[in-house]
């Protein structure tokens, strides 16, 4: 155990550093010149030489590299170019509403899956199964942006169920969560059904049904938990969908989460926020996967650490 | 120059695609209704200049109300006009070709860069192997659509860098599918029979292992051009894909989307598009592995 959790660590820890490495590489290569931005249109080629040489811009590569990555194991992530702020800062501000919308978004999105996937695999073969798999097709081929405009002109221009966008009360957290979670919706509907399907087959449920039992017992307390056991390990997994998922509905919304942040900073070519959120949400992915690999033991004991 | 002939037939793949896939894609309802939607598109994408009387581009004195504002779908102008007074069913005609040439161009290169990273380092395995793979997980950890973010914000967007920019980020998993398609392959008996008469590295690969992946790079590509189409209409949604006034069905939203509260239809019909197509290749993607696919036959 022990060793495979080093492992584990040690593997996680190489993806970050590629991943700092590729996020590094792109900010070198780009072709828009950060001390121009920063010393503004006006200023002398003396200027511009001397702001180079203060941010270290002037030094080769791998010294660059191993600034920035000394940066980054402090929480440095660099200063944005237009807000004139920390990036690391900024996205702390931002994280809760994001961390609270992700909440939402996987609590419907389970919700919705998992009860599509049941009803579908128990009624297998018929209309309802059928309906119910096409609605899971035009889920995960919506595209995010326009399900959010959508639900914004039905519930909140329309009939006013919702606010418009903003965030705080509870009310502003429905919309954007059901947005998110259409797209994973539609899998987990997908994965319940089959992993439900094998489930049902299974002679134990056939034992559970010869003693007797009611055929909702045996769904709920012998099918359903160990259907959901697989699916469980997925949500670590299902977080790079969600992150993003977070960034177009956030835009929608007007929620004040990282995606936005990153939003704006596509408007205004702000790569330091763009390179450090994708940073922030490769972590999280990274962590999500550790965390799915290292809890699969525990819900389901069949699942051996290799 | 003719060789004497190898004894091929043990090897012949047994899922190789037979000319009977189309009509069995056609018995199913489903993948029968994506077909249509994507004659419909293709059709519409190539005979934009016949099927409409406006051009993309043009502004329409009449395309706008006196105080303004565009106008809802009526006689003339079939799905209404925009903002600036443009024919919203030309110009999703139009967008039709930027999602199709985006979708086959990305996926394209994508599924050969994912078939190719798959294919070599399931092959070869040994350090390269473990190189590539590594690599292909470290991408798999990136955000796609952050990655392809950064990617836009660095190069100026443009149709082709857009394509290019899909593609760098949806190979990933054609090449985690590949690889463990090839590595399987690769371990059983008749390419080890291969070898042992001697033949190349090279007609193995093309000879024996790509055939047997054919069925596997039909499917992934189908599904994949639904990927690609719902990447590129939200990267033009956030206004780093393809740039107006190309039309594209994300850029038309983008452009739009400030007005549609009072013009819903600027936001309903290019949405619909976008649905409807990433929907037909998904449905079909779905039946060509029912059918291709015998290890998943059954299970749906």
């Amino acid at each position: 155990m022990i060793a495979y959790l080093g492992r584990r660590l040690i593997q996680s820890a190489l993806i970050l550093l590629g991943i700092s490495l590729i996020t590094f590489a792109l900010l070198y290569l780009l072709p828009a010149d950060p001390v121009r931005q920063i010393a503004g249109r006006s200023a002398t080629p003396a200027t511009v030489e001397s702001i180079r040489r203060q941010l270290g811009l002037d030094q080769p590569f791998l010294v660059q590299y191993g600034r920035y990555l000394w940066n980054l194991l402090q929480g440095d992530l660099g200063r944005s170019y237009i807000q004139r702020s920390e990036v690391a800062q900024l996205i702390t501000a931002r994280l809760p509403a994001t961390l609270l919308l992700m909440v939402g978004a996987i609590v419907c999105e389970l919700l919705i899956g998992l009860t599509m996937g049941v009803i579908a695999a128990v009624r297998r073969g018929t209309a309802t199964d059928q309906s119910l798999m096409v609605a899971s097709f035009i889920g995960v081929s919506a595209p995010q942006f326009v399900v959010g405009l959508l639900l914004l002109y039905v519930f909140a221009v329309k009939l006013s169920w919702f606010p418009i966008g903003g965030y705080g009360t509870f009310s502003h957290l429905v919309l954007p969560s059901l947005t998110v979670a259409v797209m994973s919706a539609g899998w987990y509907a997908r994965m319940m059904r089959s992993s439900m399907i094998d489930v049902l087959r299974q002679d134990y449920i056939r034992t559970a049904r010869a003693k007797g039992l009611a055929r909702i017992t045996v769904l709920v307390r012998h099918a359903l938990p160990n259907a959901i056991l697989p699916i469980i390990a997925m949500i670590g997994i299902d977080i790079g969908i969600l992150m993003g998922g977070i960034v177009v509905v956030e835009s929608v919304f007007g929620w004040p989460g990282i995606g936005q942040l990153v939003w704006q900073a596509i408007q205004r070519v702000d790569i330091p926020i763009i390179m450090g959120v994708t940073l922030v949400s490769a972590f999280a992915i990274v962590l999500g996967n550790f965390l799915a690999d290292i809890i699969a033991p525990f819900i389901d004991p069949r699942i051996k650490l290799r | 120059m003719s060789s004497p002939a190898a004894p091929e037939v043990h090897s012949r793949p047994m899922t190789k695609p037979r000319p009977g896939v189309l009509r069995k894609l056609a018995q199913r309802p489903l993948a029968l209704i994506g077909l249509v939607i994507v004659v419909l598109v293709v059709a519409g994408a190539l005979l934009a200049p016949w099927l409409t009387k406006f051009g993309p581009d043009e502004q329409m004195f009449d395309g706008l109300t006196l105080s303004g504002e565009p106008l809802p779908p009526n006689a003339t102008f079939w799905l209404g006009t925009d903002l600036l007074g443009r024919d919203l069913f030309t110009r999703i005609l139009y967008g039709a070709r930027t999602s199709l040439i985006i979708g086959i161009v990305a996926n394209g290169i994508a599924l050969l860069i994912g078939t190719l990273v798959g294919v070599v380092a399931g092959y070869y395995r040994g350090w390269l192997g473990s190189v590539l793979m590594r690599f292909t997980d470290l991408m798999m950890a990136f955000p796609a659509l952050l990655l392809a973010i950064c990617l836009a914000a660095v190069f100026q967007p443009s149709l082709w860098i857009v394509a290019l920019v899909i593609a760098l980020v949806n190979w990933v998993q054609t090449a985690r599918v590949m690889f463990t398609q090839t590595s399987s392959l690769a371990e059983r008996e008749f390419i080890d029979a291969e070898r042992t008469i001697g033949a190349s590295s090279a007609r193995i690969l093309f000879m024996h292992i790509l055939p047997h992946l054919i069925p596997t790079i039909i499917v992934w590509g189908t599904l994949g051009i639904s990927t690609t189409v719902l990447l590129e209409a939200t990267l033009s949604y956030l206004g780093i894909g393809v740039q107006p006034p190309t039309p594209s069905w994300g850029n038309i939203i983008f452009e739009n989307q400030t007005y549609f509260q009072a013009a819903p239809w600027l936001v309903f019909f290019p949405g619909i598009a976008i649905l409807a197509l990433a929907l037909a290749f998904n449905l079909i993607g779905d039946a060509l592995r029912d059918i291709l696919d015998p290890t998943q036959r059954g299970r749906s």
